[in-house]
């Protein structure tokens, strides 16, 4: 029982993954213009953390990593909402979505 | 068994009078400004009074002195410092209090009179309260810091009196003078207070005696400067060189307060004080010669000043302090009583020359200028007939008060041995300038014929003629006791006075009080000569002698001194080195950099807030990212491996 099929994938290879999806998240976050493609970027950022989460509780055998994923999941759930609509009216103002352009903040 | 006597209300009620004066007084009646302001020091000095018959032993058993009544709660109590609000009355304390209630009672009813017209009327007589609240404290105090909230108190008061008429710019700098002045001397009772305190462990007079009496070997070293502090603070107090300059300007306050604070019974407290902490001074050879000295010099430099003053309160202030000299001469041969017994006279005379001298200028309308008056006897006959018994009594005439006091004070002189003949001619020379500038004054005022323009003088109220018709009678009597009988009685307080254990050479007292008188008589003879025989003569001499005169009429051009040498350079130093120097380029500098940098980095700062979103994302993962290496990277192992070793905590 030596195939590839039965045998267990090592953790080290979730883990990268989820790194690797951190990173793009960030990467992604930091040079996209797109107010949407950023938003994207953190729901990546965020499923990269859920994912190791996941990894972390199976690994332990520990219920609470994996509790902390729905929790996760319905933060995000919650800020897609409040971020799209945000997102929209910041459209219907400016009639732009490249980040650079929405810097009234600045002092 | 003692009876309560009742110490704290002795302080306690002139200072209620001030409180009730000085908050209502505006709003209330003048009768009652004035019963308050009477009331309170006549009760204080009932209270003396019963303190005084019931430690005579007059109706009862007597107080065994020293009687001492504690408040029951302790001032200070941390470490090894333990200060109560103690009250003392032993033989010295109730004489000083006989005398500061009694003449301060006389004077605050001479007041009424003298200050009837005054706006401030209740200010006033708050004011003269609240002096009497403090010198009593001052008097009472059973250790030296009680002692000293007294003496910070009168001069306080005296600040404020001298300053009474402020919008006068020479009051106002006059109450300044003293105040400062004085400082210098409480810095030095300060200071004295610490070594008393750093040696002896405690600052209660009598615990300082007890200790100094169980160890007679201790002389000198410490106590000497213990002492010299002390006599600093007491030069100042009692306007002694170098300090007494404050005193002549004093005399720009109300009459009565230069009677009361500025000769009868504030100047007095270093003489007081230093008697109270004779035990430290018998201890110092050194100490009690340096005050003798100060005094012989102080009374007869002093004399000298008052020779050419013109103005009358001005020649009366001198001669204060010419007589402050001989009570410090007295203390510093070890003859307390004898200093404090010319104290208590000159209280007498010295508070009727002032009042009789406030009862002319009132008289003739404010004017002070000797040259200005003449042939007064007629028109005030009564203030003529006082002021003689007073110019009699300070000349030293037998058997006016001064006679004795000051007799007893040269003879202790005298027979102290090493330089005790030079103290004693100074004194006797002292006598005859104090009898002619007394005589001068006499004349000036009262004889011949009126020289300034000429007035009516109003007459004098009862109100100030009675104080003056009973301190008259004191200068007359109040010497009578005797220097014998007054230096038995204040024994146990002053230790035995010389004059007392020597008094067997009867005949050399006598020789001596001859001669005192004779050269008082001279005095006499020579103003008599000069401003009644010959009235021109004195301005032919002044004319003969203009290096002379000057010198004596510009007062040796102490102030002027003073000024070039202390006030100019301090001022100097504080306007440059302090004001623009360190104030405005130290600390201001600081200041501005300190701020300076702020702002600017602030302004340096303020360009990473770009406002760029991702600009701040960048900023925030960069962060990350070092926390993160931070943590993830062995750095002591890292740093091992490139030979660098961090010295952590166990090893």
């Amino acid at each position: 029982m030596n195939s590839v099929f039965t045998q267990e994938v090592p953790i080290a290879w979730y883990l990268l993954l989820s790194a690797v999806l951190f990173a793009l998240g960030v990467v992604g976050f930091l040079i996209k213009r797109n107010l949407i493609t950023v938003f994207m970027s953190i729901e990546l950022m965020l499923n990269a953390v859920n994912l190791s989460f996941v990894t972390f509780a199976h690994q332990w055998h520990a219920v609470k990593g994996q509790i902390f994923v729905f929790f996760v999941m319905m933060v995000a759930a919650a800020e897609a909402a409040v971020g799209l609509a945000i997102i929209i009216a910041v459209f219907r103002a400016r009639a732009t979505l490249a980040v650079d352009r929405i810097d009234l903040m600045k002092l | 068994m003692n009876a309560p006597l009742h110490l704290l209300l002795i302080p306690l009620l002139p200072l209620a009078g001030f409180l009730v004066n000085g908050i209502l007084g505006r709003g209330m009646p003048k009768w009652m400004v004035t019963s308050i302001g009477l009331l309170a020091p006549l009760a204080a000095f009932l209270l003396v009074l019963n303190a005084a018959s019931s430690a005579f032993g007059i109706g009862s058993a007597a107080t065994l002195l020293p009687y001492v009544e504690t408040c029951p709660i302790p001032w200070i109590n941390v470490g090894m410092l333990h200060v109560d609000f103690s009250f003392v009355l032993d033989q010295l304390s109730l004489v000083m209090l006989l005398v500061i209630t009694g003449v301060g009672f006389l004077i605050h009813i001479y007041s009424v009179g003298y200050m009837h017209d005054d706006e401030s009327y209740a200010r006033y007589f708050s004011y003269l309260n609240l002096f009497l609240f403090f010198m009593t404290v001052l008097v009472l105090a059973g250790n030296a810091l009680l002692m000293f909230v007294g003496w910070e108190g009168v001069g306080l008061a005296s600040y404020l009196l001298i300053g009474f008429w402020f919008q006068k710019k020479s009051a106002a700098d006059a109450g300044k003078k003293a105040f400062i002045v004085n400082r210098i001397g409480d810095f030095g009772f300060l200071i004295g207070m610490f070594f008393l305190l750093a040696n002896f462990g405690t600052l209660t007079f009598s615990g300082i005696a007890a200790q100094l009496t169980g160890n007679p070997a201790w002389q000198g070293g410490i106590l000497t400067v213990i002492a010299l502090c002390l006599l600093l603070g007491a030069t100042g107090k009692s306007a002694q060189l170098p300090l007494y300059i404050w005193l002549p300007d004093a005399m720009e306050g109300p009459t009565p307060v230069s009677a009361l604070i500025h000769a009868a019974t504030m100047v007095t407290a270093g003489v007081y004080m230093i008697a109270r902490t004779h035990v430290l001074f018998d201890h110092s050879p050194f100490a009690l010669g340096v005050v003798a000295i100060i005094g012989a010099a102080t009374a007869l430099f002093a004399a000298t000043m008052a020779l050419v003053q013109n103005d009358i309160k001005r020649v009366l202030a001198y001669s204060t302090i010419s007589q402050l000299g001989y009570m410090f001469l007295g203390c510093g041969v070890a003859a307390y009583s004898a200093a404090i017994f010319h104290l208590m006279t000159h209280a007498f005379f010295k508070a009727l020359l002032f009042l009789a001298a406030g009862a002319v200028i009132h008289a003739i309308g404010g004017e002070q200028d000797l040259r200005k008056m003449g042939g007064l006897r007629k028109k005030l006959p009564a203030t003529f007939a006082v002021t003689t018994v007073g110019v009699l009594a300070i000349g030293g005439f037998f058997p006016f008060a001064g006679f004795f006091s000051k007799d007893a004070i040269l003879y202790a002189a005298f027979l102290q041995g090493n330089n005790g003949k030079i103290l004693w001619f100074v004194g006797l020379l002292t006598a005859l300038l104090t009898s002619f500038y007394m005589f001068r004054l006499w004349y000036l005022a009262f004889m011949g014929e009126p020289r300034g323009e000429e007035t009516h003088p109003h007459s004098t109220p009862a109100s100030m003629l009675v104080p003056l018709f009973l301190l008259a009678l004191l200068s007359i009597g109040g010497g009578w006791v005797g220097i014998e009988r007054f230096a038995t009685f204040l024994s146990p307080a002053v230790g035995a006075s010389l004059t007392s254990s020597q008094a067997s050479g009867s005949h050399l007292e006598l020789i001596l009080s001859i001669l005192a008188v004779a050269v008082a008589l001279i005095g006499w003879f020579i103003a008599d000569l000069l401003y009644r025989q010959n009235p021109s003569r004195p301005s032919s001499i002044a004319a003969a002698l203009p290096a002379c005169y000057s010198l004596l009429a510009h007062k040796y051009y102490i102030d002027e001194i003073y000024g070039a040498v202390i006030v100019k350079p301090l001022l100097a130093f504080s306007t440059f080195v302090l004001g623009w120097a360190i104030d405005a380029g130290l600390l201001g500098g600081i200041a501005w950099f300190i701020g300076g940098t702020a702002t600017f980095s602030g302004a340096v700062l303020q360009r990473w807030q770009s406002g760029n979103l991702r600009s701040y994302a960048a900023w925030l993962a960069a962060g990350a990212a070092a926390v993160l290496l931070f943590i993830v990277v062995p750095w002591s192992i890292v740093l091992a491996n490139l030979g660098i070793h961090l010295n952590v905590a166990g090893h």
